[in-house]
């Protein structure tokens, strides 16, 4: 086994960050506001450089697909102690039309070329909440998969997932190569601290571009149309059981 | 409206209870005239939704996390600019109405109460944070912004705010409080991390205490006005952004519990820690009784015995330093072996534990209230005032958890009393009077953290002495001749 793992970490608007939609109903605004790594893909991270921690695997690669700044993500993640980094550049219209479907063909091909051990992605990010690429990347590449991780443990060339599901929690023992997706309770990611960030700008980002990979960016959607859900109105108070009743009857809600 | 707010302004999603034709109905009937006469001037500054007269909203803005009754006030008003609350506070000047300002309604000393009624200004719709320099260390804030909010925004830079009073409050609130916390052995309360503050004052006009933008991280440049209006508890001015002081994340950080037979142990382990010169991030103290009350709320299974709870920051190698001279320590005093925290979860259960001593005390007599008494000593008469008050609540026969900063010398009382029982409430006030006067005599304070509120403004006249009280009515008479900022809070 190589022993390397590849982790995909994603830039996102900042779960702080009040969402403002942008007047032409074409998308939410992103100018001037604050991004930083989808919270999924933090726990993501968190695990693979764990598991280098107690020795299991070797090297904790972090691969980003987006333009310049997707950089700054991949800095935070060897900060959290990823050994090196890959910036898939996607700039422009390209960048705004990207999706799970061409990030998954990304992430297969890059799995292929560094011999990965395991894939490790968030479960979904935070911005399109697609939970797709995860399952999308292993189906590409054929291999197992363990989403919606709470729970991760390595045994020899298998690995023994708890998933999250509906019911209550499933365990599964899948063989290696793999792909797992990061549920919330997996890990609580670390602080990046000053000193690793100094580090981090040590370490290595490569340079890549879609087509070197063989990987065709065109989108298969279109976004139409995003709007704001309706706005809250005040409610009514009403003074007998009676008025009750009869508001309900006049807005057909019985 | 005005428009004076620039790119920071969002919609505020309509409030489902501002009725425009109802009036006050509460207080004097001077003061209520007077407040409905400005309504229509308040809509016109912060809009229609910015202005509030529900009896809900006004009741939520009237008390804290303390026992003081509610003392709602006359309105409640929510600027979202400094330009907005310079110009409602000129038109509270104008007319005379007092001025609260409020930020997470968390404080302990009934400060946000409007005893006088008037306009509360809630600041929580000024959330931004602005400025951050992460190669100065410092960051600017407005009111609305929280500590864990910030920490949270600064999380991938390797940088955090560490003062910690437990509650997630605003950190220009905190500045208002001179609040501490947990880590304030080692990184200081917030007399010694806020650099600058944008104040309004009572007549609306806004100053920079240190200048504006202003951040240099030393200064001798006249009179100290920033550590003025730090701990003011906004009888002098509306606070409305903070320049504070970061600090990088620490590279490490691993946590404790030691158990000990006695309180005198305990405190005395504390002492010779701190004398040892070891940078412990956290040294805090339960009594047994607390620990008790944790125990069960947390669902914990430590000792039953005096306690500290421990927590070192620092480099691995520093770690094992601190920790090496710290478990000599307290082994020489009689103490457990070590129950470690390392991982963050494990770590971070134990310190809610701790946090949770409040709900944890309250839990051990439901349907009681809680008070949470706050004094603080040189860490040389630390051991005799706990022994003493240990024996003063036996004696008394009043339930009292004592928890504690015992790294600054200062410890809380956390007392549960039955509000019906006269006789008990009785003897608590006694009590607590009593433990603010063993701490005077002992060169203490009577509130290390808490602030002085409405509660302990008689404590203060003992505790610096009528000259020094005389100094503090001329500042406030110069800056606030009309008493408006927050009456009948610090100063009698």
């Amino acid at each position: 086994m190589s022993g390397r793992v590849l982790v995909g970490v994603k830039r996102v608007i900042d779960y702080a960050v009040k969402i403002r939609v942008k007047p032409d109903n074409s998308g939410v605004v992103t100018d001037g506001v604050k991004h930083s790594m989808n919270p999924f893909c933090e726990i993501a991270v968190e695990e693979a450089v764990k598991l280098k921690e107690k020795k299991l695997i070797k090297e904790v690669v972090a691969v980003s697909c987006g333009p310049q700044q997707s950089q700054e993500t991949i800095r935070t993640a060897l900060a959290m102690g990823a050994d090196r980094g890959i910036h898939v550049e996607v700039a422009g219209k390209d960048y705004e039309t990207l999706g799970p479907l061409q990030v998954s063909k990304i992430m297969a091909a890059l799995a292929k070329k560094e011999d990965a051990q395991l894939l490790i992605l968030g479960k979904q990010a935070i911005d399109d909440d697609c939970n797709q690429t995860g399952q999308m990347t292993a189906a590409l590449l054929d291999w197992p998969q363990g989403t919606f991780a709470s729970e991760v443990s390595l045994d020899g060339d298998k690995v023994k997932v708890v998933r999250e599901i509906d019911g209550g929690l499933e365990t599964i023992k899948i063989s290696t190569p793999a792909v797992l997706t990061a549920d919330l309770r997996l890990n609580t990611p670390r602080y990046a601290t000053l000193p690793n960030i100094m580090k981090a700008k040590k370490k290595k980002i490569a340079n890549v571009k879609p087509a070197d990979l063989g990987v065709d960016l065109t989108s298969r959607l279109e976004v139409l149309k995003v709007e704001e859900p309706p706005q809250r109105e005040a409610g009514v108070k009403v003074e007998t059981v009676e008025d009750l009743v009869g508001k309900l009857k006049e807005t057909g809600r019985i | 409206m005005l428009s004076g707010c620039s790119a920071g302004l969002r919609l505020l999603v309509p409030r489902c209870c501002v009725l425009l034709s109802r009036s006050v109905t509460s207080g004097s009937p001077g003061r209520a005239a007077a407040v409905d006469g400005v309504l229509s001037a308040f809509r016109s500054i912060c809009g229609d939704d910015g202005v509030s007269l529900g009896e809900a909203v006004r009741e939520q803005h009237g008390k804290d996390e303390s026992f003081h009754r509610c003392r709602p006030p006359d309105v409640v008003v929510f600027p979202r600019c400094v330009e907005e609350v310079s110009a409602l506070a000129k038109l509270c000047h104008r007319h005379r109405l007092p001025i609260i300002p409020f930020g997470t309604g968390t404080g302990l000393e009934g400060g946000v109460g409007a005893v006088k009624g008037g306009v509360c200004f809630s600041l929580r719709n000024m959330d931004q944070i602005l400025d951050l320099h992460p190669e100065d260390f410092d960051v600017t804030v407005e009111p609305g912004v929280t500590r864990k909010a910030l920490n949270s925004y600064l999380r991938e830079t390797g940088l955090w705010f560490p003062v910690d009073p437990g509650a997630d409050a605003s950190l220009c609130g905190m500045a208002a409080t001179s609040a501490s916390g947990t880590n304030a052995v080692r990184y200081g309360t917030m007399r010694e991390n806020v650099m600058n503050l944008e104040v309004v004052l009572a007549d609306g006009s806004i100053i920079h205490t240190a200048g504006k933008n202003r951040r240099p991280r030393k200064t001798a440049a006249g009179y100290n006005l920033t550590n003025l209006f730090v701990g003011s508890e906004g009888t002098l001015g509306l606070i409305t952004k903070t320049t504070l002081r970061l600090y990088g994340v620490p590279e490490e950080m691993v946590s404790a519990v030691c158990s000990f037979s006695s309180v005198q142990a305990a405190v005395d382990s504390t002492v010779q820690i701190l004398q040892a010169g070891v940078p412990i991030a956290r040294i805090e103290f339960l009594d047994e009784v607390m620990i008790d009350a944790c125990n069960r709320f947390s669902s914990l299974s430590y000792p039953v015995s005096p306690t500290l709870f421990l927590e070192f920051h620092g480099s691995e190698r520093s770690l094992e330093e601190q920790v090496n001279t710290t478990e000599g320590i307290t082994q020489s005093n009689g103490g457990s072996d070590f129950q470690w925290a390392r991982d963050v979860e494990t770590r971070n259960r134990l310190w809610k534990a701790r946090h949770d001593a409040w709900y944890a005390a309250q839990a051990m007599r439901p349907g009681c209230k809680a008070y949470a008494t706050d004094v603080c000593v040189p860490l040389s008469r630390l051991p005799q005032i706990i022994v003493e008050t240990k024996e003063d609540l036996i004696e008394s026969r009043l339930t009292g958890h004592i928890v504690g900063h015992v790294g600054d010398g200062n410890f809380h009382c956390l007392m549960v009393m039955d509000p019906s029982d006269q006789d008990e409430l009785h003897r608590v006030h006694l009590f607590t009077e009593r433990l603010a006067r063993r701490a005077l005599a002992m060169d203490g304070t009577c509130t290390g953290e808490h602030g002085v509120g409405l509660g302990k403004r008689s404590l203060l006249c003992e505790e610096v002495g009528p000259s020094a009280i005389q100094v503090m009515q001329s500042l406030k008479d110069a800056i606030d001749p009309k008493n408006l900022m927050n009456p009948g809070k610090i100063l009698v």
